[in-house]
């Protein structure tokens, strides 16, 4: 029982990376295993917590519902990927500032959610920032301050001119 | 003073790699090791005919195939029964494979080891099983039944029996006190099962050094130097031979306590014979079918009271399931029959309960460990006491307070410690007159009529607990300085989430008078400390806190002593201020902490500067002195252990305001308020995160979390699609306040937070909804579908 393997070519998180892989393996374990960025999560592998979240040319997508091979030639952001010259971007910052964190397992896919949704929603009131975390799942924080990170984020964006 | 940190909001340490996906957790390790999986018993209840793993042998990248056959030694006998109490007659634990019968969906059967997770568990396909079915016993009262056994050897599938009375003045019981009453109730309630569910499964990764013989296990667990013995003691290895660490873990919320899981001990073993790393990360199915669940209770109560709504008597039976074995023993129905009393006095007690089998998951500690049902009980009695004088919910509560001086406050039972139920602070009037203004309490009629009047249901609910909070037998904490001014921290338990790495920095910067930023703590990790039991029960921050603040203070005695002797001042006179020891108002007079660890150091060579001054020709000496004086040991560091008398106790009391929708049964919590108290507060933004979270479990167990078992003993909704834990779109903004009696028990005076935040919410929302409804609410959850099913059959 020999699989099939396929070449994938990937740009992640701006690099660009290759890997070899059978037709079934998902994203999230390619990300993980095959190219060892393990700050993506693996939470229910089957779409609903949200830790795998991950950007597929920007938009945020569940990397355990994905195969890699459905995706060569695409980009993908991480949670590694946030950062930009080493400074933790402005979400990541809020999380901290807010302790919108605990354990920390599924924050890598809010931070990934959130960092697309304040992209196109810059300013988003009560009702937009609970509606865009409300489809991944956090077990320790109560999302209270999940919430508040949203916001201060959105601050921290705005003082950064919006970069 | 700079370094004055307890107390403070100090943002967390941990987080800067949490953020950056720096995070080491257990499937983040071990790039490259093999891969376990196990085949499962898909049924409830069976007979093991025969494993026919032919199909599987040609599997590509399969490495091995073990059944319970292949285990030797002690790995072949059943898994340790944790906690042993007499009342447990017929204690029973699985194997760590199945051997000869299945007692629940879920355990598992066989072990797969192979190149990766997809290859294993294409063998595990492959894998025939043949099973015998047995009929299986589901709920507690099938179970007490006892027509189908789930152990045959366990008559009426009882586990445990225990009674415990106490009795009122004069020696008489509960139920001669109640029969005697002015009024009596009577009524059973019902509680759900739910589960930990932490976002991280279980995992274990394991690598055996051959030619040291030595084995180092990663383990998602609460207990790493627990764990440590258990595989010690199963694969026959010295202990020293053994370390194992618990790396970042996904939270715990209870589940991880128990130990060893299986797979702890199976996959060390399958490491050292196979002589490669391997690894196993429980998925999400496992998690449901093959880890701990809890909360499943029956209860029978029957209470008799005085016009002003003083409990005389109080007896409660409790039927509990236990699921298929008592691994962590009868831990939570002792601590449901305890702590059900909370923060009242009631005239004579008895509590009996009978911890069943049934052909399902086990049960353990799931944070509250037992105390929601406990407060469920007794707050759904006082509620129902109000309704049948017309009084004030509030007002019956009050009546049966502990008053504040009264502590410490004998309750005449046994903990779960093994030690006397004795509250040793608190003040629960003031709590609940907090509680009261926080919450609006006395101008919510008003509200509820507005609201009326427009045609919408309010509903306010209120609920109160005791939680007995860091339980024994001890912890210990080490902490060096070393000669460049770095302060290292460890204690043996470990941390899920809790920001232990901030909190014990912030005691140890606070005794040592250093920055934080000098501060490395590290927890559960067996070769920094080995001496500890681990975190559950509310217990970290009182047992490590107050460890790590008793081994801080000898560190600290000692730098004063030393930086005395090279200043030339008295001790007594000596502070340390931003890790410089001085004479108390004269700054001038000073020397590094740094410096007083070089000097408590006597070397005889020097590998930089600073070493230099601590050798042998650099300075006066006096020679008819050893250099290191009698009594003294080389090095700045310091060992303390904490061990309390018995647990401190945190309380707290919640109120909710809930709107259930006239037509569709939606209850929708408008408002729910907090007032806590667990002590002093080491980081108050920490304990605030830890209420939030636990009021948020707290909310899934009141109306949306349950293990929807059918009569054949398979659990329909083991998957995150159906089993409905909530999402910020359910979980109402909660305000807190905060009350601080200090325990006397400790040096730190604290209590534990931990658990606190989910004890009394499924009581809380059960009082708002019945005021909303005027339906009595004897069950949780409480589902739309439920409350309508309710509203017609009245």
């Amino acid at each position: 029982m020999n699989e099939t393997r396929h070449r994938v070519t990937l740009t992640v998180n701006g690099v660009v990376r290759e890997a070899t892989v059978p037709g079934r393996r998902l994203l999230s374990d390619c990300l993980r295993h095959d190219l060892g960025l393990t700050g993506t999560h693996v939470g229910c592998e089957h779409g609903v917590c949200g830790a795998c979240t991950v950007l597929l040319d920007g938009e945020p997508v569940r990397s355990c519902l994905t195969l890699a091979v459905t995706v060569d030639g695409h980009e993908i952001t991480t949670v590694e990927g946030l950062a930009r010259d080493g400074e933790p971007s402005p979400v990541q910052r809020a999380f901290a500032e807010c302790h919108a964190l605990q354990c920390g397992f599924c924050t890598p896919g809010f931070l990934c959610t959130l960092t697309a949704f304040l992209r196109d929603n810059p300013a988003p009131t009560e009702e937009e920032a609970l509606e865009a975390v409300a489809g991944n799942l956090c077990r320790c924080t109560g999302y209270q301050n999940i919430l508040k990170a949203v916001h201060r984020a959105a601050e921290l964006q705005a003082e950064e001119g919006g970069a | 003073m700079t370094t004055k940190l307890f107390g403070e909001p100090v943002r967390r340490r941990e987080d800067a790699r949490l953020i950056t996906g720096r995070g080491r957790y257990l499937d983040d390790l071990g790039a490259g090791a093999l891969a376990a999986a196990f085949v499962r018993s898909p049924h409830a209840h069976a007979r093991i005919l025969d494993i026919d793993v032919s199909a599987a042998l040609d599997v590509d990248g399969l490495v091995a195939i073990y059944t319970w056959e292949d285990l030797p030694g002690a790995l072949a006998e059943p898994l340790p029964l944790l906690i042993p109490h007499p009342a447990l007659t017929h204690g029973r634990t699985a194997y760590p494979l199945a051997r000869e019968i299945v007692r629940h969906v879920g355990e598992p059967v066989v072990m797969v080891v192979a190149r990766d997770r997809y290859v294993a568990e294409d063998a595990c396909a492959l894998i025939r099983v043949d099973y015998e079915i047995r009929k299986p016993v589901v709920g507690v009262e099938e179970a007490v039944r006892g027509v189908h056994l789930v152990h045959e050897d366990v008559p009426g599938n009882v586990g445990a029996h225990l009674v415990q009375e106490v009795p009122g003045p004069g020696g008489v019981t509960a139920r001669e006190v109640i029969e005697a009453a002015p009024h009596r109730l009577e009524f059973r309630l019902d509680i759900e099962r739910s589960a930990s569910m932490p976002l991280e499964g279980r995992g274990v990764y394991a690598r055996w050094d051959a030619d040291d013989g030595s084995l180092r296990v990663y383990s998602s667990t609460q207990t790493s130097t627990s764990v440590r013995m258990a595989i010690a003691a199963r694969l026959g290895l010295p202990l020293p031979k053994v370390e194992v660490i618990a790396p970042d873990v996904g939270g715990g919320f209870g589940v991880k306590i128990v130990h060893p899981w299986p797979e702890e001990l199976l996959v060390p073993w399958a490491a050292r014979l196979l002589n490669r790393e391997v690894k196993w990360t429980e998925d999400r199915r496992e998690h449901f079918v093959s880890s701990s669940h809890e909360r499943g209770q029956v209860q029978h109560v029957r209470v008799g009271f005085d016009d002003d709504g003083r409990v005389l008597g109080l007896d409660v039976e409790i039927l509990h399931d236990h699921g298929a074995y008592t691994p962590y023993g009868i831990i939570v129905p002792i601590i449901t029959s305890t702590q059900l009393l909370g923060p009242y006095k009631v005239g004579a007690y008895r509590v009996e309960f009978s911890s069943v089998y049934t052909n399902t998951v086990q049960v353990t500690p799931y944070r509250g460990a037992g105390r929601p049902q406990g407060v469920f009980c007794m707050e759904r009695t006082m509620d129902r006491i109000a309704a049948h004088l017309g009084k004030d919910r509030t007002e019956v509560r009050a009546a049966n307070f502990i008053q504040p001086h009264e502590f410490p406050y004998d309750q005449g039972m046994t903990f779960q410690d093994g030690r006397p139920l004795i509250y040793d602070s608190g003040d629960y009037p003031e709590a609940l007159r907090m509680l009261k203004e926080l919450i609006g309490w006395d101008d919510f009629p008003a509200m509820k009529a507005a609201a009326a009047a427009e045609g919408r249901r309010l509903g306010i609910g209120v609920g109160c607990y005791v939680e007995g909070t860091g339980v024994g037998p001890y912890e210990g904490g080490h902490v060096q300085i070393t000669s460049d001014g770095r302060v290292h921290v460890s204690t043996g338990l470990t941390s899920q989430g809790q920001g232990h790495e901030t909190v014990f920095a912030q005691i140890a910067a606070t005794e040592l008078g250093v920055p934080i930023e000098k501060v490395s703590v590290v927890t559960g990790d067996t070769r920094r400390f080995g001496y500890a039991v681990g975190t559950f029960a509310s217990r970290a921050a009182v047992m490590s806190g107050n460890a790590i603040a008793l081994a801080c203070r000898k560190v600290r005695e000692k730098a004063l002593r030393i930086a005395a002797e090279a200043l030339e001042a008295d001790p007594r006179d000596l502070e340390i201020t931003d890790g410089m020891v001085h004479v108390a108002g004269v700054p001038s007079a000073s020397i590094p902490l740094a410096t007083v660890a070089v000097l408590s150091n006597p070397l005889r060579y020097a590998f930089d500067e600073e070493a230099q001054r601590a050798t042998q020709f650099a300075g006066p000496a006096s020679g008819d002195r050893p250099p290191v004086a009698e009594g003294e040991e080389p090095g700045l560091e310091g060992r303390g252990y904490y061990s309390p008398v018995r647990s401190t106790f945190a309380a707290g009391m919640h109120a909710a305001i809930v709107e259930t929708d006239p037509d569709t049964a939606e209850i929708k919590i408008l408002r729910y308020a907090v007032v806590h108290d667990c002590g002093k507060l080491i980081n108050p933004m920490i304990v605030e995160g830890q209420i939030h979270g636990g009021v948020a479990q707290g909310v899934g167990g009141a109306l949306y979390e349950k293990m929807a078992y059918d009569e054949h003993g398979q659990l329909l909704n083991a998957s995150f699609m159906d089993f409905l834990m909530p999402y910020a779109t359910e979980v109402p903004r909660i305000e807190t306040a905060h009350l601080e009696t200090p325990s006397p028990l400790n040096p730190l005076g604290i209590k534990g937070a931990g658990e606190a935040g989910v004890i009394p919410v499924s009581a809380v929302i059960a009082s708002a909804v019945e005021d909303a409804e005027g339906i009595p609410i004897t069950g949780m959850p409480i589902s739309p579908s439920d409350l309508y099913a309710l509203r017609r059959s009245r």
